[in-house]
């Protein structure tokens, strides 16, 4: 008589602790090894694309807040850009490099949350997680002073920033960049030779090179498998031309270089701050003169920028009234989780998690 | 998996972490002391000055919510009376753009954020809700006139000892516990 075996299929979510939001997961598998996965999305669906066809060009920017809220800074520099393309404006210097500040101040933040879950999600229960918040906090304590809040910053806006940076904001970040080097090595000699974090992340959820590119992966993702890529260097948007910095690649493109890449790339950022401080010019105006209710002339215009996620894009048409025609949200992490499959088959449950954890996934981002 | 020096790894992280019994705790017991929030906070309600409004309805028209109600009558020529203006602060995003689009100042963000309430009708801010008193105030959120009278934000990045800004905290209340506290 023989064993007669079938697949187990399992639902992982959308309550899952582990699931950094409300997605679901579907897997099968073969006693404990993984067969396929299969994400399902949807469940915090808002139809922001929808809804910024009723709203203006300037009502929209708090809704690019609730997109990927981790990041809430990039959105609106992503959609302002978008915005600012198609209507030919163009953004003071000084708005320009606050800008900048401001993005990798956010990237800074948004990896240390994405590397804190990371850890969280390898069983290291929420200690390097506080370790990490500690900056975070120190980050979103200057996005406070600066815009009024702590997550819906609605900062950005078409031409500029809303206004100037309090003049206590720029020695606190100074200050900041300062210390946050040694820091981060205090993050390396918490994690880099912990040999649970090695053992649990080296050589899981391989994703090759080939599968990346194909899939369309960006980010953190692509850079682990090994391509340098990375919209700051490739297609310098804003000034971002001015500024000398790396783009660190992974080799192998496992959990560990995914966490690995983000790492270096907040070294990275502090050394854009630092010079873009260093440039920053003086007194002067932040915002382009625009008007609150303007129209932009028909057309329509596609930006994308380098989201701490990965490739983040705007499309916005106009038919030359007061609201876009049509808004449509290239979000990074929606393509980026395209790649679990590739990634996840063949391991075992356990690992499924680390690997989701390591793509560093915002639901606000995917279902928009 | 195999290392050279196995536990090596554990014990630097554990050297890191015994590090940090001996520094100063910045905990802060929080319904007790509380910090300074920013001066420009979007605190969860509005304040009003009525007599600056001119009843315009530039605010109604800025808000991406549409949740501000304003009804208002022609008593003398070119003057406007405001006979209704309400917020409901259960639907608003406390974006800001109706304070940033008020061309005559009156209306400014909050600086309350503990406004949890038990029926949804409450959160409907009306005319005498909205107006500013000694009780409720107004933040620099676009107002820089009422940035000297704020306290200055209690910043994580310096520490307690750290000449000129200290954490700063409210004066501590009496300790009660429990419910209505």
């Amino acid at each position: 008589m023989s064993v007669k075996t079938e697949p187990f299929y399992l639902n992982i979510g959308p309550q899952h602790p582990s699931t950094h939001g409300v997605l679901r997961l579907r897997v099968t598998l073969d006693g404990e090894v993984i067969v396929d996965v299969e994400p399902v999305i949807g469940y915090l669906h808002r139809g922001i694309e929808k809804l910024a066809e009723g709203r203006t060009y300037a009502q929209n920017i708090p809704f690019t807040d609730r997109l990927d809220y981790l990041a809430a800074m990039t959105n609106n520099v992503a959609y302002c850009m978008a915005v600012e393309k198609l209507a030919g404006i163009k953004v003071p210097e000084r708005g320009e490099y606050l800008r900048v500040i401001f993005s990798e101040l956010m990237r800074i933040a948004s990896h240390l949350m994405a590397v804190g879950f990371f850890l969280n999600d390898i069983g290291a229960m929420m200690t390097p997680v506080l370790y990490m918040w500690r900056e975070r906090e120190k980050i979103l304590d200057m996005f406070e002073m600066a815009c009024g809040q702590r997550m819906m910053y609605n900062y950005m806006r078409i031409g500029g920033m809303s206004q100037d940076v309090p003049e206590e904001f720029l020695p606190a970040v100074k200050k900041f960049i300062a210390e946050m080097p040694r820091y981060i090595d205090e993050y390396d000699q918490l994690l880099a030779q912990n040999e649970i974090l090695l053992a649990r992340s080296k050589g899981v959820g391989i994703l090759p090179r080939e599968t990346a590119v194909s899939i369309g992966a960006s980010g953190p993702v692509l850079r682990a498998s090994g391509v340098k890529w990375d919209l700051r260097k490739m297609d310098p948007y804003s000034i971002y031309d001015r500024f000398d910095f790396e783009v660190p690649t992974g080799q192998t493109g496992d959990c560990y270089d995914r966490y690995w890449v983000r790492m270096q790339e907040m070294r990275q950022s502090v050394r854009i701050v630092e010079q873009a401080l260093k440039q920053l010019p003086g007194k002067g105006s932040v915002c382009a003169d625009v008007p609150q209710f303007f129209r932009a002339p028909k057309g329509e215009a596609y930006v994308c920028i380098e989201a701490p996620k990965g490739n983040l894009g705007f499309y916005v048409v106009s038919d030359g009234s007061i609201a876009p025609y049509r808004l449509h949200i290239y979000p990074p992490t929606l393509i980026n989780i395209t790649a679990m499959k590739d990634m996840a088959v063949g391991w075992k449950i356990a690992d499924l998690i680390i690997i989701f954890g390591s793509i560093d996934v915002v639901l606000g981002e995917i279902d928009r | 998996m195999k290392f050279e020096h196995y536990g090596l790894g554990i014990a630097k992280g554990m050297a890191l972490t015994f590090e940090h019994l001996f520094r100063k705790p910045i905990t802060v017991q929080y319904p007790e002391e509380k910090l300074h929030t920013s001066k420009r906070i979007r605190g969860n309600e509005l304040v009003w000055f009525p007599d600056k409004c001119t009843g315009c309805g530039t605010c109604t028209k800025a808000c991406p919510q549409g949740n501000i109600l304003l009804v208002t009558h022609r008593s003398e020529p070119n003057r406007f009376i405001v006979d209704k203006f309400e917020c409901d602060t259960g639907r608003c995003i406390f974006c800001g753009l109706c304070v940033e689009s008020c061309p005559y100042n009156a209306l400014a963000m909050g600086l309350k954020y503990e406004c949890a309430k038990y029926r949804r009708g409450d959160f409907i801010l009306n005319k005498e809700k909205l107006t500013a008193s000694e009780n409720h105030r107004p933040s620099a959120y676009f107002r820089p006139q009422f940035d000297a009278d704020l306290p200055a934000q209690s910043l994580l990045l310096y520490d307690r000892e750290e000449g000129g800004q200290k954490l700063k905290f409210l004066p501590l209340s009496t300790r009660k516990r429990g419910p209505g506290a």
